[in-house]
């Protein structure tokens, strides 16, 4: 068991170290640092200091490595846009798309896996089909545009639930802000999370449809079947958890779908997280917050894959056996 | 030939599925729609001179105040919205085709690299796509966008920021494509005829174009359908978000992007009607996918 | 009364291209403890028996005609769930592929214990001795330790006795038996074979031993059927149809068996191919490949004839 996290940790390193550099790359080449320090009017002698003080004279690895350093200790320099420590941007940001994202991908989950369910089971019936239709229409449907006609239902024409913004949040443990604790927090939080949802609730229930309907192929099913056991224990017995096993590593490998997704729900809604911050600040290039952002993400999803990974282990028998 | 074809189980599978045969009627429509926009629409959105701003705001054909001239509305600078979506999907397809074209290309070239040398060639490449993967096309896509625009000169960003996205898209999808047929072309290169095409001495390249690439066909239609709808999404997406295309030449997503400013002030039709064109057509474009995927697949039947 | 009664049973597949009939008004009997052999080619039909019999028929295939008796009441017309409490309880199954017939994620204890708790009232402690008992049975070593173990730390032959103790352990008056060794190493074959016959000798069990070995029938079974294009050519006591077939079907699939007795320079084999299923021969099945055809048999599908010791559906033997 431990060797499996050793063995995906080694593996993580070569990703992050190269992700790093296309970070850095991004950070010294694309993005101009010195105009947006320098200003209008500056004279050669104050470039050349600055860009001795920056060290922007260093080879390359040297500046990587500088680079690598300040990375570790959190310190991603200061964003084009906003003249403030990226790092402490993204942590004024993480627990509103962290929050949007859990109650995203929890909605998804608590719906989609009983549809996915009933529909392998009862492929035909016409509650079946409807659902089927339904998922149809979710993967069509960009989340944006679901997003403004859900505000143009609810917000416009409704008026029941706000259409943006997060809402007056409580702060807790003296860094993080939440939205759960307030009637107004949670109002606003529902439109965003079905928004967000939704795309992974059809996946989620197309996927699981699809392996419960392979898996009720098998020999292992007609064995079962032949042997006189009841339609529970077959569905809900062996089938189901055979269905889960393959369906869970795949589950949370789309949770990153779901950070990524969060982008474009936040920008419909204007919802101060991460992923409006992005796309900020990819429209004027403000490349520290692009290369911070590209950092973080590669980690979540390395860390993503090493808990889908040991999560795989420890429910198929057969990878437990050691080599 | 053709007679054969039309009997096929594929072609019988087609003409007997309504929802195939509804699905493809409807891409049929808004894709001659787009295609024929410059001849049968009935305004052109993009001529300044024939815009007049009495004819703004006005409301699509079933609300009081509008008229036939405008069957859909109007935007803010009397613009048609009709004509504008006509226009529109001309863009959003042409990017969608463009980029999904790539992302086969790119995908097709190095499964079939990765499948059929394997080893290092193979762990390496699919360890990229695995790793791209991971994270979400649109990011991928929003990033390269970024990258590539923040690295172009000022002067040449709008001129070739259509080629951006469509590069960005098409970079964002390769992976789906690749692994597919990287798992088809190790299935085909173990069977026994691309064996013998070996022991005779047929070069690689040959074995790989003609042998084993007609077998990988099959998935690749199905994943390029769904790709399309992706990667129609996709560009729509990036529009919204006001990192996509100019707005010299909007497409769908552009559209909607400037209509959701008047959402709250009651003019919805602005952004609703590019929003369910887009929606029609990714539907239908998905319905074909799906039933490709089910007349393709012989344990189904 | 035998204890399985299958008469006129037909099996018809919806399709496309026509209504398929895979089986034709194939007619036997299995007494209770005998073991009847089912043999034939691939696509006969043996394997569609097996599965009409305990309703276990792939959509959209589907019984079409006949009657099927255990123990003298109807069978083929139940509704779903008095027909699953058969399953297992009185007629039980095995099937060919003991890689892919368990279930991988259950240990086999669990499987046999939730089989037996299924269909008799037992607690958890007494089924798990049962359950151990069987493992024994079977020839399993050390069974109270690998009772807790999952298939795929057995071997594929061990699997296949773990399979035979789930299709026994709640002791049925019949096992279908489905090619349970083709998929096995010819030196398991055996051994298999021995222990199948074994058990099912010692608690009184019929079988009905599907398979397209012969060697496997004439050392096992008491009686044979062999099936044609989805219908019985010829069903007799074993030694009978081996020595002295009445169809000739039959008699070209045992000449076609190399004897270690006697040299030949060609291995005789029976011309064409047995026909498809939408592509059937008017009259008798056979007759195309026939080397004895006359007139009627291009005309009338025949019926089960008595020919001797064994009955043959043959026009051969029309006159006594």
């Amino acid at each position: 068991m431990f060797g499996v996290i050793g063995s995906r940790i080694l593996q993580a390193i070569p990703v992050l170290l190269v992700v790093g550099i296309i970070a850095f790359a991004l950070f010294a080449y694309v993005g101009d640092p010195l105009a947006s320090m320098l200003g209008q009017d500056y004279t050669e002698a104050q470039r050349a200091a600055l860009i001795k003080q920056l060290g922007l004279d260093q080879p390359f690895f040297v500046q990587y490595g500088h680079f690598l350093w300040l990375a570790l200790h959190g310190n991603f320099g200061n964003s084009y846009r906003l003249a403030q420590p990226v790092s402490s941007l993204i942590a004024e940001r993480l627990p509103a798309t962290l929050e949007l994202a859990i109650t995203a991908s929890v909605l998804a989950l608590v719906i989609g896996v009983p549809m996915g369910v009933y529909t392998g089971i009862h492929r035909n019936t016409p509650l079946s089909r409807l659902f089927m239709m339904l998922s149809l229409v979710g993967v069509s449907l960009p989340t944006f545009l679901l997003g403004i006609l859900l505000i143009l239902l609810f917000s416009v024409w409704l008026g029941w639930l706000p259409s943006f913004g997060r809402g007056p949040v409580v702060h807790l443990g003296g860094w993080w802000t939440t939205g759960f604790t307030s009637w107004t927090g949670l109002k606003s939080l529902i439109l965003p999370s079905i928004t967000l949802g939704l795309f992974q609730m059809t996946l989620i229930m197309r996927l699981v449809r699809a392996e419960m309907l392979e898996v009720l192929r098998t020999d292992y099913i007609k064995f079962a079947r032949a042997r006189g056991l009841t339609s529970r224990s077959i569905h809900f017995g062996h089938a189901l958890k055979n269905t889960l096993v393959p369906v869970i590593t795949i589950i949370g490998l789309q949770f990153g779908g779901i950070v990524g997704f969060s982008l474009v729900t936040e920008t419909v809604f204007q919802w101060p997280g991460l992923g409006l911050l992005l796309v900020q600040s990819v429209a004027v290039a403000d490349v520290p917050v692009m290369s911070a952002y590209l950092m973080l993400i590669a980690l979540v999803f390395l860390l993503i894959n090493l808990i889908v990974d040991l999560l795989y282990h420890a429910v198929d028998p057969r990878l437990r056996i050691g080599r | 030939m053709l007679a054969r074809a039309w009997n096929s189980d594929i072609a019988y599978s087609f003409r007997t599925s309504p929802v195939a045969l509804i699905s493809a009627g409807i891409a049929l429509i808004l894709i001659l729609a787009a295609v024929l926009a410059p001849l049968i629409a009935p305004h052109d959105p993009m001529d300044v001179a024939s815009l007049s701003l009495m004819d703004s705001f006005k409301p699509p054909i079933f609300l009081p105040d509008a008229d036939w001239s405008n069957p859909l509305g109007t935007d803010n600078q009397g613009r048609d919205v009709l004509s504008a979506i006509m226009y529109g999907m001309r863009i959003s397809l042409l990017v969608g085709f463009l980029s999904v074209l790539l992302a086969i290309v790119v995908g097709i070239a190095f499964g079939l690299l990765a499948g059929y040398a394997g080893g290092v060639v193979d762990t390496l490449l699919m360890r990229i796509a695995d790793v791209q993967l991971t994270f979400p096309s649109i990011l991928t896509a929003l990033l390269v966008d970024g990258v590539i625009s923040a690295a172009l000169p000022r002067t040449m960003r709008e001129a070739l920021q259509i080629y951006v996205i469509i590069f960005a898209i098409g970079i964002a999808l390769w992976p789906n494509f690749a692994r597919t047929v990287r798992g088809s072309t190790l299935v085909e290169r173990n069977k026994d005829y691309v064996m013998a095409a070996r022991v005779i001495g047929v070069p690689s390249w040959r074995i790989m174009l003609s042998h084993v690439l007609p077998n990988v066909i099959g998935p690749v239609m199905v994943i390029g359908t769904l790709g399309l709808g992706l990667a129609i999404i996709a560009e729509a997406t990036l529009s919204f978000l006001g990192v996509g295309l100019p707005s010299t030449e909007p497409s769908l997503g552009t559209l909607i992007r400037f209509g959701n400013d008047f959402l709250f002030s009651g003019q919805w039709w602005v952004s609703v009607f590019p929003g369910i064109t887009l929606i029609l057509m990714v539907l239908a474009i998905n319905l074909l996918g799906d039933w490709l995927r089910d007349a393709l697949n012989p344990r189904l039947r | 009364m035998p204890l399985l009664d299958v008469r006129d049973l037909t099996v018809e597949f919806p399709t496309r291209r026509g209504l398929l009939r895979a089986l034709d008004r194939v007619s036997f009997g299995i007494d209770a403890g005998e073991v009847l052999g089912v043999v034939g080619e691939s696509g006969a039909g043996k394997s569609l028996t097996g599965a009409a019999i305990v309703g276990l028929l792939e959509r959209p295939g589907r019984i079409a005609g006949g009657e099927i008796r255990l123990e003298g009441q109807r069978i083929d017309n139940l509704a779903p769930e008095p027909l699953r409490r058969i399953r297992g309880r009185r007629i039980g199954m095995i099937f060919q592929d003991p890689l892919t017939t368990l279930n991988p994620l259950y240990t086999i204890g669990r499987q046999l214990v939730e089989t037996m708790q299924t269909h008799a009232r037992l607690t958890d402690a007494e089924a798990r001795r049962m359950a151990i008992g069987w493992l024994d049975r079977v020839g399993i070593p050390a069974a109270a330790q690998r009772i807790d173990a999952y298939p795929h730390e057995f071997s594929g032959g061990q699997r296949q006795r773990v399979v035979i103790a789930l299709a026994l352990c709640a002791e049925p008056a019949l096992v279908i038996a489905d090619e349970p060794t083709t998929a096995l190493d010819v030196s398991i074959q055996a051994q298999i074979i021995t222990l199948l016959k074994g058990l099912t000798r010692d608690h009184g069990t019929a079988v009905m031993l599907i398979t397209h070995d012969m060697g496997v029938i004439a050392e096992t079974a008491d009686r044979v059927a062999v099936m044609y294009a989805g219908r019985v050519a010829e069903i007799g006591p074993v030694a009978a149809v081996i020595r002295h077939p009445a169809h000739p079907y039959t008699d070209g699939l045992m000449a076609s068996i190399p004897s270690l007795e006697h040299r030949v320079n060609r291995l005789r084999q029976i011309d064409g191919a047995m026909p498809r299923l939408d592509a059937f021969p008017a009259g008798c099945r056979f007759h195309p490949r026939c080397p004895r055809v006359f007139g009627r048999c291009t005309e009338d599908p025949p019926e089960l004839i008595p020919a001797g010791p064994t009955q043959a559906a043959c026009w051969l033997h029309a006159d006594g």
